[in-house]
This record gives C-alpha cells, structure tokens and sequence, in this order.
C-alpha cells in the first residue's frame, strides 16, 4: 500500500488545502520499500492533491487540518485519512508504520530549527 | 498549574489579561511558539492549554495568511510594525472559520527588541455570511414568515435575546428550531462567542457525555489525550441541546448540575470546570409527557423552560406557504439558473393544500425537486414529486388564499455555523432517492449524464449519492481494498 503525506519542509503541512509538497511511502508488510518520494505541486490546490491521490493509488493520507468535504471525498474513496496531526514527517511515518498513528497525534518537536 | 508571567510592565500574569480580550488571542515567544493564550482561542482551534502551550503557532493556527514559515510573524519581528490580515483557519471539526488576524510586537519594559507577539485572530464568519453575494447567498439562515403566529414568534424572540435564561423550544421536525436558536444567539451579547450545537439523540450516551463534557487522558480505553468538551468550547457563547428529550436520564441529572453550578467534571476528571455558558435546548416530542412517564426529569424540564417558544407546524402558518413556495422558487432558480417562475394554477392548488409532515423542510425540497425537474417557466402538476398525489386523502384544505405573495424576511443571521438542512419530510427523501436511482439507470451509471439529467452538479449528486446511501458507506475508513 501508498502512503502519501502532506509536507512543509520537513514537518506535516498544517493544511491539506495550501499543501503543495507531498511525500509518498510505499510500504509492505508494515516496513518501507524502497525510499519515500517527494513530489513539488506546480501549486497549493486541493483538488490537483486529491486527483494525485487517486492517480498514485493511495491508501492513506496523513495531514494536518482538511476541510470536511475533502476529508469527505476522501473517506468516500475508502482512503483512511489520518488528519490534524502535527510533526515532522519521518517520525510521523514512522509511527504509521507502527500502527500507532491517531488523527489528532501530536509527535514531540525535537527539531528546534524549523527552517524559517 | 502556575501562571505564567511575561516581560510587560508590572510583570502582569499574562492570562488574567488575555481573558479580558474579546477574540481569540495568545502569546508567542520569539521562536513564534504559543507562550499562552485565552479560552477563546481555545474554542477556535480546539486545542487545550497542556497540548498547545509550547508548539509553533502556525501548527496549531493552521492559517491561509501566508505564514506557513512564519513570515508574517518574522516581519512583524523585525519591523516592528503590527500586521492585520484577513484569512482563516480550519477547526477541528474540519470547518473553515474566517478569521481577521492582527499580529502585534511585544516589546520589553526598557527594551527596543521585539520579544515577543500578540497574536488576534476575530472570527469574522458572521460578517463574511452578511457580504455573501445574492447568487450563493445561504437562505437557509433566513427566518421567513408572515402568519400571525410565527408575528408573535418574532415578537419574543428579541425579548429572548437580551436575557441570559435558558430557552426550550418545541416544534414538529423541519419549522425552525435551530434557526431560531441561533438568531437568538447572534443578537444576544454572547453572538459574538461561539454557537455549539450538539445533537443529543444521535450519539450513544457514552459517547454523549464524553462530547458534552470532555473527558481526561486515561479515562475510558481510547481517551489517549484530554479532550475539551462542547460546554468548555462553547464559553461565554451559547450550547444548543437539540433533541434534548432523547437525552439519556443519567446524563439528564449532569446537565441540571451544571446548570445549577456553572461548572462540571469532565469523564474521569478530577478537576471542576467552570464554564460561562447559556443553555437552548429543543425537542419535537412532548416534554410534558415524557416526565410523566419518567423518560424526562421533572427538575431539568423546569430548569430548561425558563423561556419557550413553540413553533407553529407550517399548516397552521395562514399565508406562509404561497409566500415561502414563492421565495424558494425564487431562490432555486437563480441558483440552478432555470428559467422557471411560477407554478400553474393546478399545481399551486396541491401544493396549497399538501399538510406538509416534514413542515419548511419537507416544502424546500418540493420546491427543490420541482425547480430541478421543470424544463418550462411555469411548474406543472406533473412536475411534483409523485407522492403529493399518493397522499391526497391526508391533505387538509389550507387556508392560504391563491395571491401574489410578499416576501418578508424577519430575520437575518447568515451565520456561518448554519447548519445544512437535511432532506426531510416522511416520504421525500424516498422519493429523491427513487429519483437518482432511476436516473442512473438511465444513464447507465454515469454520474456525469446523471447529474446533468437531475440539473445538478457533480458534488450535489454525490452528496446525495452517499446521503441516501447508494454507495459504499461514506464514514468508511479503513484500509483500501
């Protein structure tokens, strides 16, 4: 399955509508293959994100605040969203990976650099 | 917990301040991380003290002012200068709220350095709804009516909307009671905090409470973190209880102490909340009769009807129903673009004396149908919904004379927590259903075709698609198949 999260840097974009950066996991049995991929929107929209989804086939969409008829649209895909999570993306995969990931999870900030 | 103080004259405790601001606020450092903020800043991101205090602003703002690396903030930082933006945010009940932020330095008492932001974010939805252009405007906040008992309803409801007592409003399904309820709280002194509306027949009473209430990491399996509750989120603004004669009895005896007391324990909590909250309810059922049958306690029925208001079944609105049936033509031809204006004599004549079950709702999605199905200007008997004709015997002759209709709109909230009305009535929503599943057999399943057919939109169908339930269950979600 494809995991595919909304990126700013290296944190979890805090709007899935102004994202335009996205990171794509593939993953096997709950471990990665391969490295994830970053793909650069030529802009900030969310229906461009969501037709990418579907192209990509994802199966899981991990962001950070999603207005309700995307997350919607998405639910009706029968894509898990995993939204209003906050932290930077690797932990967040990691812990997808785990299983462990709740919508609403705030991961601890170790970076004190965001990159401003 | 202790308070936290800042480098302001006089080492003021920041909270003590920001509490006496009317709009969301809070500190941040000058890593633009939250030092602290007020309880409506609470209410407007969702997050508590012990989970936001700390983090980047712009995490927990989730704004569209152009900050997502903070550079609103760093200019205001290096200039000095405040900065006022108009944007929004998105809550965690995944709803755009428009917000005016205006971002100001905090500096030291000697200091020329900036230390520090003030961040104020006013939520300007009710402004937003009011400037709406005419075309996509959202009738459904309109209050409309002529009768003299929705006259005598528009009479009390300003009376109502200066005091601080709890309402109970009883109606049949469909005549207004949330729309009532909010135009109270709009034009009361609370209109400007927040309107919280909780359903309390369509959660199981666990979960019920946990919403009410909140509850506390570790209280029940799955509590993984605090949780803020509708009455803390809905402080100092009003919490609208419909359906409140579904509301289990256990919880019944919480509610009365909390409007008793002011404050409440969240699940598993230890500590009290108190909350500053004004309390609407309504139901569709008998309260009466329900606490004679033990289903309702007696002292919350007394304590909830302070003030009540009932409101009238369309049936018994002398006037109303040509006059709403022409408001809403109005209103669904200019939105669907449709050449049709007026209904012909025949259909006029049913529809005058159709009962109406389902009330305002029910006569907005006649309307609705007719306006999507004419194809002429004027709507014929054949363009209503078949069961108007099935149920002729349970009509009742209205008494609404065939005349030109005014249009009279009482009151105005267009505010921005309006929440959409279902498809109601007892038989419409069969009918709709019956109606796109005959289309798509038409068009052999293409949504596209279909839609066009039904002169509706692509989004509109699949609503309705998954509304109705014709596809898979639309609160999917698992893993893809």
């Amino acid at each position: 399955m494809k995991i595919l999260i909304t990126a700013q840097g290296d944190f979890v974009a805090p709007r899935f509508d102004l994202t335009a950066e996205v990171v794509i996991a593939t993953v096997d049995r709950g471990a990665l293959v391969g490295k994830p991929r970053t793909i650069i929107m030529d802009r900030p929209s969310p229906e461009d994100l969501s037709n990418l989804i579907m192209e990509e086939d994802i199966s899981m969409v991990i962001c950070g605040g999603i207005e309700d008829r995307q997350y919607q649209f998405l639910a009706w895909k029968k894509i898990r969203v995993i939204d209003f999570v906050i932290g930077d993306y690797q932990s967040v995969l990691d812990r997808a990976l785990a299983g462990e990931l709740q919508p609403g999870d705030m991961l601890p900030l170790t970076r004190g650099d965001l990159s401003l | 917990m202790m308070k936290k103080t800042f480098a302001v004259p006089g080492e003021v405790v920041l909270d003590d301040l920001l509490a006496g601001f009317p709009h969301a606020s809070a500190v941040l450092d000058e890593g633009f991380k939250i030092v602290t903020f007020n309880r409506l800043f609470e209410a407007l991101t969702g997050y508590g003290h012990d989970i936001a205090v700390g983090v980047y602003a712009e995490f927990i703002l989730r704004s569209n002012m152009g900050n997502s690396r903070g550079q609103v903030f760093q200019r205001v930082l290096e200039t000095g200068e405040p900065a006022t933006i108009e944007g929004d945010i998105i809550n965690r009940s995944r709803k755009q709220i428009p917000v005016r932020f205006t971002v100001s330095p905090l500096h030291t008492r000697r200091g020329i350095h900036t230390r520090g932001l003030l961040l104020v974010a006013e939520d300007i939805s009710t402004m937003h709804a009011t400037g709406r252009a005419t075309l996509y405007r959202d009738w459904s906040t309109d209050i409309i009516g002529h009768s003299p008992k929705m006259q005598a309803v528009f009479e009390i409801m300003p009376l109502m909307a200066r005091t601080d007592a709890s309402i109970l409003i009883t109606g049949e399904t469909g005549t207004g009671k949330d729309k009532i309820a909010e135009t109270i709280h709009r034009n009361s002194p609370r209109g400007k905090f927040q309107f919280i509306k909780i359903n309390c027949g369509a959660l199981p009473p666990e979960l019920l409470e946990s919403e009410l209430f909140g509850h506390v990491k570790g209280a029940f399996t799955g509590a993984v973190r605090d949780k803020l509750g509708m009455f803390k989120l809905a402080d100092r603004g009003t919490i609208f209880l419909t359906e409140i004669g579904d509301m289990p009895l256990p919880l019944q005896v919480k509610l009365l102490s909390v409007l008793d007391d002011r404050a409440f324990y969240p699940v598993g909590g230890e500590r009290k909340e108190k909350v500053d909250v004004r309390v609407i309810a309504a139901t569709h059922r008998s309260l009466r009769e329900q606490v004679e049958s033990g289903a309702f306690r007696e002292d919350l029925f007394y304590r909830l009807n302070v003030l009540q208001i009932h409101l009238p079944p369309l049936r018994e609105r002398e006037g109303d129903i040509r006059f709403l049936l022409d408001y809403f033509l109005k209103d669904y031809a200019t939105r669907l673009g449709k050449e049709v204006q007026s209904f012909a004599d025949t259909a006029l004549k049913l529809l005058l004396n159709y009962h109406y079950p389902g009330n305002i709702r029910e006569l907005r999605n006649i309307v609705e149908y007719c306006a999507n199905i004419c194809r002429e200007t004027k709507i014929e008997k054949e363009d209503l919904p078949r069961y108007l004709f099935d149920q002729g015997r349970d009509n009742h002759a209205a008494a609404a004379p065939v005349a030109p209709a005014t249009r009279e709109v009482r009151a105005d909230t267009r505010a921005e927590t309006a929440p959409e009305a279902k498809a109601g009535g007892d038989n419409w929503p069969a009918v709709e259903r019956e109606m796109i599943l005959q289309t798509l057999k038409t068009t052999r399943g293409n949504r596209s075709k279909a839609a066009g057919l039904l002169g509706w939109g692509r989004t509109t169908l699949w609503r309705k698609i998954v509304q109705y339930g014709l596809d898979e269950p639309a609160g999917y979600r698992g893993e893809k198949r």
